[in-house]
């Protein structure tokens, strides 16, 4: 029976939403089970919608869907989590913010990637839950596993080059090959950026601990950290392609204050 | 544009068409309905509909103050000695004005942002008229600002940004209430706003 196929359930966290006709929302989902997707929430826009609060920005909710002709549309919506200190702190929703849209940029639309989720869901979640002063290594901890779960795996434990596995000597980045040279290959690398000896072992902590773990680097110093983003902003940047929007906002929020 | 009706050798017929279609909501098939229509109306109701359309740009300028769409500037709520000059409402569009206007309960004055914080589609605080409404707090005998945006996320945003600015100078901050809507159902409330609408609670 056709009516059967028509509906379908799934969790997803909402990315992107914008205005759509009248009274109308188009959403794009971060789905488990279907990866990216572009869906209608209609009405969403009155104050009497029964699914408009159920469909906010970074909530997390189980949503049943139907089948459209050209979009999906939401028929039934239920928060999971609603995330509710990331929005009531600005710098908590700039973070939010920047890894909705790195997400946003990096990946197609229905390429499903289960574990990719499961990292949205619980980086938003330690987002809303972790101290304000570990806010950004949250972030780093996304670049790096997101860029693990897409393919850019980055080379921390041997030389992105030659393979040879890294020694505390290694102190160059390849931004382009994503990941850390040996002494050898780095001096065949002009473009290669320094990193030091603590910024290399706090990627490799980042990428072999579990995010919760992350909350133990806060002591990490300010310019210490600030070389961390600039190798992985370096690193995306030839895989993004563009610059991203958020980053402007994020740094407003962050050094205003 | 392709409107299906470029066989139409009536080029004043196809023109008035591809301008409608280039309007919010409509498409080839509304666009050609309402050229037919005013093909067939009176040269009275053509001429004012004409009319209207190039007033709405003649005639309509942002007030200085509150910026706010308006005909004169200062704007006539500006204007109006009776209105309380010691609050200010701060809301998103020029729509959010005339839904309080309407109802005709608020008598103080406004200050319209044009539009609300949203990272992604690259709107960042510069880009809204924050930096006038911390000037007119600065100047003007203001006590309260009360910041109306939309109770969504980029609303919210916004409202925690302004409410940052605008503490260090002292003036009362607010924010409007949320909770159920009129005519809404309890059972399908969700469960930040069920939770506010408990917080919010009065004695009856």
């Amino acid at each position: 029976m056709r009516g059967r196929d028509r509906l379908y359930r799934t969790e997803a966290v909402i990315l992107r939403r914008s205005d759509f006709g009248e009274a109308d929302r188009l959403l794009t989902l971060f789905t488990a089970r279907y990866g990216k997707r572009r869906v209608l929430a209609k009405g969403a826009r009155k104050t009497t919608s029964r699914r408009a609060g159920h469909v906010e920005l970074f909530n997390r909710a189980e949503l049943q869907l139907a089948t459209g002709r050209n979009l999906d549309i939401v028929t039934d919506a239920q928060i999971v989590d609603a995330y509710k200190r990331l929005h009531e702190e600005l710098p908590r929703l700039s973070y939010a913010y920047y890894v909705a849209e790195l997400l946003d940029k990096l990946t197609g639309d229905d390429e499903e990637n289960p574990p990719l989720y499961n990292l949205v869901v619980d980086t938003l979640h330690t987002l809303d839950t972790i101290p304000a002063a570990a806010l950004d290594l949250v972030a780093r901890f996304f670049e790096l596993h997101m860029l693990n779960l897409l393919g850019y795996r980055p080379n921390l434990f041997n030389c992105t080059s030659c393979q040879t596995p890294l020694t505390e000597a290694a102190d160059r980045w390849s931004a382009a090959g994503g990941g850390m040279l040996c002494p050898v290959c780095a001096g065949l690398e002009p473009h290669a950026l320094p990193i030091s000896l603590p910024a290399f072992k706090a990627l490799r902590f980042l990428q072999r601990e579990p995010l919760a773990a992350t909350e133990q680097l806060q002591r990490l110093s300010e310019p210490l950290r600030q070389e961390i983003e600039r190798v992985l902003r370096a690193t995306l940047r030839p895989i993004l392609e563009r610059d991203l929007k958020s980053v402007e906002f994020l740094d407003a929020v962050r050094f205003a204050s | 544009m392709p409107t299906g009706v470029e066989h139409l050798t009536v080029e004043p017929i196809a023109r008035l068409i591809e301008e409608f279609n280039k309007l919010p909501g409509i498409g080839p098939k509304t666009a050609s309905r309402l050229t037919f229509y005013l093909l067939r109306a009176n040269e009275e109701q053509a001429g004012a509909l004409a009319q209207a359309i190039l007033e709405v740009k003649e005639k309509t300028l942002y007030c200085s103050r509150c910026h706010n769409i308006a005909t004169s500037d200062p704007c006539n709520i500006c204007n109006n000695p009776h209105r309380e000059q010691s609050a200010v409402m701060v809301v998103e569009e020029p729509l959010d004005v005339l839904a309080f206007e309407r109802i005709g309960v608020y008598r103080g004055l406004y200050h319209v942002l044009h539009g609300a914080i949203s990272p992604v589609e690259g709107i960042n605080p510069d880009d809204l008229k924050i930096k006038e409404l911390l000037a007119r707090v600065k100047v003007e005998p203001i006590n309260e600002v009360i910041v109306a945006t939309n109770p969504t996320t980029e609303g919210r945003a916004t409202q925690h940004y302004i409410a940052r600015e605008l503490i260090p100078t002292g003036v009362k901050v607010t924010a409007l209430a949320q909770g159920l809507p009129v005519g809404g159902d309890l059972e399908y409330a969700d469960e930040v706003t069920l939770e506010r609408a408990l917080e919010n609670r009065r004695e009856v």
